[in-house]
């Protein structure tokens, strides 16, 4: 990346294509939708919204580092963990107004830095592909079982107790001393999901997120061309850890409440089924097909919990086996095709899935 | 001390023997197809809880574990024919596709079975070496674990079929044009890998609760293994068994069962960073060196 001047006269091309397009007329409506809402219903279903705003941040990140780099990871939901954990242990030791707000900046950052270390290791070790998923994964569950020991007095930080399954207590996000609920708390959620998605659009239709779709391609290509791909590697899976443990501390101080089954194999998978189902490629199309299935699968757990997983569990293959790019994503690219009449441009979000490298055989 | 010594010992043959038997089918089919099947933990339950249905109706256990291979090997033949095979060089969307048959396969035996079931005691009872009791029916594992490499070897080096699988392991496009079926050597292998999946979690279904999440126990021991083993599932595994057991073993009976799953996944991510290819990279560097250099090192 020594010669970036040198490149700035390469632009990506679709950078002047009009915005009228499905996903972000999508995108709009969502927004929408999501302003107007707190008006029409009760504090409960605000609360709740606010929750599903939480946790769809980390399918944000998993849509970013899975769709924008082709990086599989499991290891989203420890990086959650960490980062409510972090936040609880910070502002449970840490009194005072402005603690939380801080707190949160000290979980995002502790996930960045866990992200940042495993990243360096695998990287620029050479791992990649399916080898990246087991070690994240991996990591998930090892931080699980660390976690799930941990209900003994002997286990606290400061005044933190963990108290393993039993849960931690954590703090709410509050401004001065008067914890933030209902509608402001549900606003700044928004906030924060908005300003995190734009984050995202814009960094992935700049050179850094055209070099992340080549990497995704072709890495040694893509390293030929005279990007540092492992430093990429390393950069978006440090972006995405963060992400993901602002989805925890938000969820955290959201239920005043964290414990171990958080980063367990359920909460792993859960992320990744939302954006298989949704489409990894497009973030609009994960975001709002999370924000959909939160609200589905709580339904559903009222009133057939055991039956949610396995209904995701078989629209997640369906979606992967006869709709690889999601149904949502596929969706949007049908309604640009029938009503805005376009071809599609954005060379990132070609139909079907990787690129073979192997051969096929059958 | 001769007590110390027996204890370390059998305390390192257990590891080796779970880690193995837990690794050894997601090794051979990643060997083969590159495929890391996320199903394996709920391969394993599916054995488990076959060979505990056929046990509890007075079958001798060897039989039951027998026909929870046999079972679980062709209920992976569906899936590598149903689902697998779409997904040839789409390698993380096989992953997430056999992730989602996993979580279907434990939440739906969640809904037909309830949260846990009767299990089948341990048998051959139990032998003390000085003050410390132990359990023979752990001894045997060990054994089992090296007869099935034995067989294994066997099976890759002297047969037709383990002929034709090298082959297609070497060279697919070569093997299929010398005359090879390799979309039917994928699914014979996707099934043995399944069988020995099946197998392990018949074997372990003594020692443990049978409950639809039996798989999560091992699934984190097996993937270590076959991450520092590496595609060589006949060399690397045992010998990522062997080093990750030792390890695991030594902590483990030291500070306990949780710090030693951390070490695991610790030397893990250094073992990663070093040999990323895992011991069967090393294994066939050395073997690719020319001659004249073998001695430099």
């Amino acid at each position: 990346m020594a010669n970036a001047a040198e490149w700035d006269e390469v632009r990506p091309v679709s950078r002047g294509v009009s915005l009228l397009k499905a996903e972000n007329v999508a995108f709009v409506l969502f927004l929408a939708y999501l302003l107007i809402y707190p008006s029409t219903t009760d504090d409960f279903s605000i609360g709740n919204t606010a929750y599903f705003m939480a946790i769809t941040l980390m399918a944000l990140s998993l849509a970013l580092i899975w769709g924008k780099a082709g990086i599989l990871s499991f290891g989203q939901t420890a990086f959650f963990g960490i980062g409510g954990y972090l936040f609880g242990i910070y502002t449970l030791n840490v009194l005072g107004s402005g603690a939380t707000w801080v707190g949160i900046l000290v979980g995002v950052m502790a996930g960045g830095i866990v992200a940042a270390i495993l990243g360096y290791f695998m990287f620029y070790g050479g791992v990649n592909d399916v080898f990246v998923g087991l070690t994240t994964l991996a990591l998930t569950l090892v931080l699980q079982t660390f976690m799930a020991q941990t209900a003994g007095p002997e286990w606290a930080v400061g005044e933190a107790r963990l108290n393993g399954y039993n849960g931690m207590y954590v703090p709410q996000i509050s401004i001065g001393d008067a914890p933030l609920y209902g509608r402001p708390l549900y606003f700044l959620y928004l906030a924060i999901l908005i300003g995190v998605y734009l984050l995202l659009r814009w960094l992935s239709s700049s050179r850094w997120g055209y070099g992340l779709v080549a990497l995704q391609e072709n890495r040694p290509r893509t390293e030929t061309f005279g990007y540092n791909v492992r430093l990429m590697q390393v950069q978006v899976f440090c972006l995405a850890g963060c992400i993901a443990a602002l989805s925890g501390a938000l969820y955290a101080s959201w239920g005043s409440y964290i414990d171990p089954s958080s980063m367990g194999l359920t909460a792993a998978i859960t992320p990744v089924i939302y954006v298989a189902i949704g489409g990894r490629r497009s973030l609009t199309a994960a975001m709002i097909s999370s924000m959909i299935l939160l609200q589905l699968s709580q339904s559903l757990a009222s009133s057939a919990p055991e039956y949610a997983l396995v209904i995701f569990g078989v629209l997640a293959l369906l979606a992967v086996l006869f709709v690889p790019e999601g149904f949502m994503a596929a969706l949007f690219s049908a309604i640009d095709r029938w009503v805005f009449r376009r071809a599609r441009v954005d060379p990132g979000m070609g139909t079907g899935g990787v690129s073979s490298e192997t051969p096929r055989v059958g | 001390m001769l007590d110390g010594v027996f204890n370390a010992l059998y305390q390192f043959q257990v590891s080796f023997s779970f880690l193995l038997l837990s690794a050894i089918g997601l090794a051979v089919i990643f060997g083969m197809m590159g495929v890391i099947n996320l199903a394996h933990g709920e391969f394993m339950m599916l054995g488990a809880y076959i060979t505990t249905i056929v046990a509890t109706h007075g079958v001798p256990l060897v039989v039951a574990v027998l026909i929870a291979a046999i079972g679980v090997g062709a209920f992976g033949a569906v899936v590598e024919i149903l689902v697998v095979r779409r997904l040839y060089g789409r390698l993380l969307d096989s992953v997430a596709a056999t992730w989602a048959v996993g979580l279907i396969l434990s939440q739906g035996m969640l809904i037909l079975t309830g949260p846990s079931m009767q299990g089948v005691s341990s048998p051959f009872g139990s032998f003390t070496v000085g003050q410390t009791g132990y359990s023979t029916y752990r001894v045997v594992l060990g054994i089992i674990a090296l007869v099935l490499l034995a067989l294994l070897y066997l099976l890759f080096m002297k047969t037709k079929f383990g002929l034709r699988s090298r082959a297609t392991i070497q060279n697919p496009s070569i093997a299929q044009a010398l005359g090879v079926n390799t979309a039917r050597m994928y699914t014979l292998t996707f099934a043995l890998g399944s069988a020995l999946a099946g197998l392990a979690g018949g074997l372990f279904a003594p020692t443990a609760t049978i409950v639809p999440f039996f798989g999560t126990n091992y699934i984190v021991e097996a993937f270590v293994t076959v991450i520092v083993g590496g595609a060589n599932a006949l060399l690397g595994t045992p010998i990522a068994a062997a080093l990750l057991g030792a390890i695991n073993a030594a902590l483990g009976t030291q500070f306990g069962l949780y710090i030693g799953r951390v070490g695991l996944l610790l030397t893990t991510i250094i073992i990663i960073r070093v040999l990323p290819e895992g011991i069967s990279g090393l294994l066939e560097r050395w073997r690719m060196r020319p001659s004249g250099t073998r001695s430099g090192q």
